[in-house]
């Protein structure tokens, strides 16, 4: 079943676009990742411009993120107030990703610096999450040698401007998060992406926030960032296609139940080893693209048309 | 009496020997949700005042989507890596082109005709000046890429001829058709020169849902930026209430 985008302008197979919106829910309702490092380049795949790709995606995350939110919402493991914090350093970042944003595209090596982007990012993040969690799962294996103590005393908890973080059991310093959340920022508005991939590693890393709220915390935040890069995108350039998005919405909150389901039967460490492993195939299949001779060595790119 | 007959059909039919009548099976095409292409008839015939001349005549016909700017890039390894370095802007290219003839291009139209009418695909397409060296390949390269999506199209025996009068071509429309007028050119042409053309346009617009989102996203950006994410707030809200429900 065909069906004509009205933004995009191309005709594509509308239960195509439910399946990859289908896919990408499950991941970001499992992960909470918001699923637009994945949406992206599988939209490219069918033909869709670049420029609706990316702001549709975002569009897109909005939906399957809420839809993933409401369900971590009942079960409690949503950190509102560390969401704010994030928030605040997330849009902070967003501006200021957007003003590299436009110096890179000045220079005409923007889609060279989000492709290099993508690979650093989801290579460095994929590993320590990689090598991490396999070491947790090996550690549970080996009964009760050592319990690792609950509070480590890191850099975190020395800065001023203490607050307390009650779902997340925290009591530290704004200034990590806020940081956090403006790296994720940055990155947000440089690679179209809601951040969740960096964001879920830096929370439990430097942050040190227990796994089972991270996930919902990350989505909250990422709702905002794409809502706002969403809003940005359709009111300077036009690119947001609505039937395309509303296609890819069906199939993600439906993906979405499914993969939060999925995601509160998994061990924290088993989730942690899948996203790192997703993560990497990723970073892998764009650092071949990059390295390898590529079979068309020409591309063509539309003037004057949003 | 005579001599004031033949003075009158002189002025009636001025220096046009042949002349094109034509028609096309519709001109107008509208793109709904589910559109999926459209097939497009052109028809015609050839009207003469005095015997044919010698030499076979041939026709040419075209169809011409919108034409747009575009950039073609192309990527070189640089330390390792497949990165864009040269890029030639060519002004104008068709998004659609479809060339239907009776005959093989070069046997029904000089190369001085085809450059004053910019019949064949690479005289449709105009590059601008660059500072690439060989800016051909440049061109060479977007004709392939989009010959080979279906957007360009050469089709040297599309036309049939008739007793050297009555001609028809069919033209297949793909789905992925840009807004705009399309024009349609029928070239006549006899031992390779253009004797007479004619030249009409298709409408394609887009309608219903399809042309208010359209709309709406050109004149109403912020509205239309507002109304999608409520529409992605709504769903991502609905989907997680009907899980519940129906989980409950």
């Amino acid at each position: 079943m065909q069906i004509y985008l009205p933004i995009a302008e191309v005709s594509v197979n509308a239960l195509l676009l439910f399946g990859l919106g289908g896919i990408v829910g499950l991941l970001s309702g499992m992960f909470g990742v918001g699923g637009g490092f994945l949406i992206t380049p599988l939209l490219f795949f069918v033909g869709v411009p670049p420029t609706v790709a990316v702001a549709t995606g975002a569009n897109q995350v909005v939906a399957s993120s809420v839809s993933g939110v409401l369900a971590h919402i009942r079960r409690r493991t949503v950190d509102f107030r560390m969401g704010w914090v994030l928030l605040i350093g997330g849009l902070i970042g967003s501006a200021l990703g957007i003003w590299v944003f436009n110096i890179l595209s000045a220079l005409g090596q923007i889609d060279l610096t989000v492709q290099l982007s993508y690979v650093i990012f989801l290579g460095f993040v994929g590993l320590l999450m990689f090598q991490e969690s396999l070491r947790s799962i090996l550690r549970a294996r080996q009964p009760a040698r050592k319990i690792t103590r609950r509070h480590q005393h890191l850099l975190v908890h020395r800065l001023p401007l203490k607050i307390k973080f009650r779902t997340s059991g925290l009591y530290i310093s704004v200034i990590p998060p806020l940081l956090v959340g403006m790296l994720v920022g940055v990155l947000a508005a440089i690679m179209g992406v809601g951040g969740g991939f960096i964001m879920v590693p830096a929370m439990i890393y430097l942050l040190g926030m227990p796994t089972k709220v991270v996930i919902g915390t990350s989505l909250f935040q990422i709702i905002f960032v794409t809502a706002f890069t969403t809003v940005m995108h359709a009111v300077t350039n036009q690119s947001v296609d609505m039937m395309l998005a509303l296609l890819l919405i069906l199939g993600g909150v439906v993906g979405a139940q499914f993969g939060s389901q999925i995601g509160a039967r998994l061990k924290a460490e088993q989730l942690r080893i899948l996203l790192a492993l997703l993560v990497l195939g990723v970073c892998a299949l764009l650092a071949l693209d990059l390295l390898w001779h590529p079979g068309e060595l020409y591309s063509i790119s539309m003037e004057g048309r949003a | 009496m005579i001599r004031l007959l033949a003075l009158l059909l002189l002025f009636a039919a001025p220096l046009r020997a042949e002349e094109v009548v034509a028609g096309l099976s519709q001109t107008r095409i509208a793109i709904t949700a589910s559109f999926s292409g459209s097939d497009i008839l052109v028809f015609g015939a050839v009207k003469r005042d005095a015997p044919a001349p010698e030499g076979p005549l041939q026709v040419i016909i075209t169809l011409e989507g919108p034409p747009l700017a575009v950039t073609v890039r192309r990527k070189d390894r640089v330390a390792g890596i497949w990165v864009n370095t040269d890029a030639v802007t060519v002004s104008r290219s068709p998004s659609f082109y479809a060339i239907a003839a009776t005959a093989p291009l070069r046997e029904v139209l000089t190369e001085t005709e085809d450059l004053r009418h910019a019949v064949s695909i690479p005289r449709a397409i105009r590059a601008v000046g660059s500072g690439v060296e060989d800016a051909g390949v440049f061109t060479d390269a977007l004709i392939r890429i989009r010959t080979e999506e279906g957007s360009y199209i050469l089709n040297e025996t599309g036309v049939d001829l008739a007793e050297e009068t009555l001609f028809r071509a069919q033209f297949i429309m793909p789905a992925n058709l840009t807004e705009g007028a399309y024009r349609t050119r029928i070239l006549l042409t006899r031992n390779g020169t253009v004797i007479d053309s004619h030249e009409t346009m298709i409408d394609v617009r887009k309608v219903g849902l399809e042309r208010w989102l359209f709309a709406l996203s050109r004149e109403q950006p912020l509205i239309y930026g507002l109304l999608s994410l409520v529409l992605a707030v709504v769903a991502g809200w609905a989907a997680s209430a009907a899980f519940r429900y129906i989980r409950s």
